[in-house]
């Protein structure tokens, strides 16, 4: 049997491209579909695989509440950090937690500064140049209109980067060394309300569900088509299984409701009492507030 | 014999044009395996979920344990409580069950709706996980499991409620013949041993036999066009052929190259052909 799929052996016995691949070949790909497909593949390995909840680090084992409320603590701490050497020592303090935790440091650390400026960086490029933050000029672009980069908006811009960068270090690591039920339960347990963990729970467990629908559908188009789609005909296709996929997640809301009612549901969540905590979850709370005290204490 | 359902010239609509079941006229004595047979489309999904008091019929009526369902009495939380603890639907597609971030949380959610202490619940959850041999899923996310595990785990979720009457919405379908051949075993020794009433709607007539002592057969017109034994029903090629059950298909005979007389292939269903 051929062990590569995508081409077929010919008479002569070499492997040639089929017709299909050909097609394949000169048409580019369905970004859309490729969007659905990528979004589903960082989600299933990043969010759903749960690969480094289950090493056995220490922050993996501590109870959910008390990581929870650590969390939050060290995320307040980097707001309330008002120099930056302060928040370098956060995020420090952030990558040996992570470090701690079994997480690949270089995966950490590109997850956090991949994003970062094409979401804080828009925000905080402006802020660099003279004509928002007036100060002593590191570079002078321009002397008539005057346009300069400057030192204090330098550190400003610094200071939301690094700022971001620590806290979402801290959600991170969260999310990363605690699977999603025990996170669910530590919300539960922290007294958020009942219907607000369930809905989250039920759209974390339904989004992968109709991710891979949406992936079926574009890969049930695609083994009927062939050659170049034109781009309104694509738009409409799009159009439609937006369309279609509603529908479905419309009907699957439905059946899980009455599923759920079938089961004593009356609309109002109940769950069981966690576990108690032991000495070390509370120690590690313990901590985690201490954080933002200190950092307050310091003048930030 | 104690009567759990009655229905008395049922009839359901999901809306204009959308009839599910027309002049149904049935009953389902309590310890008994039933079975709900029909082709696609025929109804037997809506009357299970009619039994389960998640839809109430548009015209004609249901009587479940002497009670005559009613909104009313629905909305009345110790009645609803006591019928929810009483009848347990397994869905068709477990997607639909498995709705919690684990396996246990689906298996205490029943339990822990219908009010039981949390004693108990956490005691059943255990109690049923052990009885299906699925323990080791406890922790695990729902949709990473294989197709026959969130069955089984879907099943658990409402055996944990410790049902008198276990309503069955195609229950083999997608499984495979091992995990078939085990859950049926399974439902066979729960009605024989605990008594459970067993109301299985399936187009499978496979497990028919096993599955049911008593069956009734829907048309694709959504009305109930006949009710006997197994054995009464599938026999009856007529009837099976008119409500789309079974079909005269074409198929090549071995015969005409081998002398001995045998079939390209095995024939598990039931069907009609000459022998060439």
């Amino acid at each position: 049997m051929n062990s590569d799929n995508r081409t077929l052996p010919s008479q002569d016995g070499s492997f040639r491209l089929t017709p299909l691949e050909m097609a394949g070949q000169r048409r580019r790909r369905d970004w859309f579909a490729k969007t659905i497909e990528d979004i589903t593949g960082t989600l299933e390995s990043t969010v759903f695989a749960e690969e480094i909840a289950h090493l056995p680090g220490i922050w993996q084992g501590v109870d959910p509440r008390a990581k929870v409320v650590a969390a939050i603590a060290l995320i307040l701490a980097a707001s309330l950090g008002r120099t930056i050497p302060t928040l370098i020592a956060l995020y420090t303090l952030a990558l040996v937690i992570a470090v701690a935790g079994h997480i690949p440091l270089d995966f950490f650390v590109k997850r956090v500064w991949l994003f970062l400026p094409f979401f804080t960086g828009i925000i905080a490029l402006p802020a660099i140049f003279s004509i928002v933050t007036p100060g002593r000029a590191l570079l002078v672009i321009v002397q008539q209109p005057y346009l300069a980069v400057t030192e204090q908006g330098v550190r400003t811009a610094l200071l939301l980067l690094l700022r971001v960068a620590t806290s979402v270090s801290f959600a991170v690591i969260l999310i990363l060394t605690t699977r999603w039920a025990s996170l669910v339960g530590g919300l539960r347990a922290l007294r958020v309300p009942q219907a607000f963990v369930l809905i989250l729970g039920m759209t974390y467990r339904y989004i992968f569900l109709l991710l891979h629908t949406a992936n079926d559908m574009f890969l049930a188009r695609k083994s009927r088509v062939v050659g170049r789609i034109k781009g309104a005909e694509e738009r409409l296709w799009i159009g439609n299984s937006i369309g279609v996929l509603l529908g479905k997640s419309y009907h699957l809301s439905d059946q899980v409701y009455l599923a759920m009612v079938s089961r004593g549901f009356r609309g109002e969540a109940k769950a069981l009492q966690p576990l108690r905590m032991q000495p070390m979850d509370w120690l590690w709370m313990a901590v985690g507030l201490l954080i933002p005290i200190i950092v307050l204490t310091l003048g930030g | 014999m104690n009567i759990v359902f009655k229905a008395d010239h049922l009839s359901f609509s999901y809306g204009p044009g959308q009839l599910a079941l027309e002049d149904v006229s049935l009953e389902i004595p309590q310890g008994r395996k039933v079975a709900l047979l029909g082709a696609n489309g025929s109804g037997k999904s809506t009357l299970l979920k009619l039994l389960d008091a998640l839809y109430l019929p548009t015209a004609g009526s249901l009587i479940a344990f002497d009670v005559p369902l009613t909104q009313a009495l629905l909305e009345d939380e110790a009645f609803a409580f006591a019928f929810r603890r009483r009848v347990g639907l397994v869905f068709q597609d477990p997607e639909v069950q498995l709705f919690s971030p684990t396996v246990w949380d689906d298996i205490v959610f029943g339990p822990l709706h219908l009010g039981l202490p949390a004693v108990e619940v956490r005691e059943r959850a255990a109690e049923v996980m052990t009885l299906l041999g699925i323990e080791k899923l406890a922790d695990r996310v729902p949709h990473r499991l294989s197709g026959g595990e969130k069955k089984k785990v879907a099943l658990a979720s409402v055996l944990a409620i410790h049902p008198e009457v276990l309503l069955l919405d195609e229950p083999t379908a997608s499984l495979d013949p091992r995990s078939q051949a085990s859950l049926i075993d399974f439902l066979y020794t729960l009605n024989s041993e605990q008594n459970v009433t067993l109301v299985t709607a399936t187009h499978d007539l496979a497990i028919v036999s096993e599955m049911a002592d008593w069956v009734y057969v829907f048309a694709e017109d959504h009305h109930l066009i006949a009710q006997g034994t197994p054995a009464q029903i599938l026999g009856d090629h007529d009837l099976l052929l008119s409500a789309n059950l079974i079909h005269a298909h074409a198929h090549r005979h071995l015969s005409r190259l081998q002398t001995d007389g045998t079939h390209a292939h095995e024939h598990l269903g039931v069907h009609e052909h000459e022998r060439s």
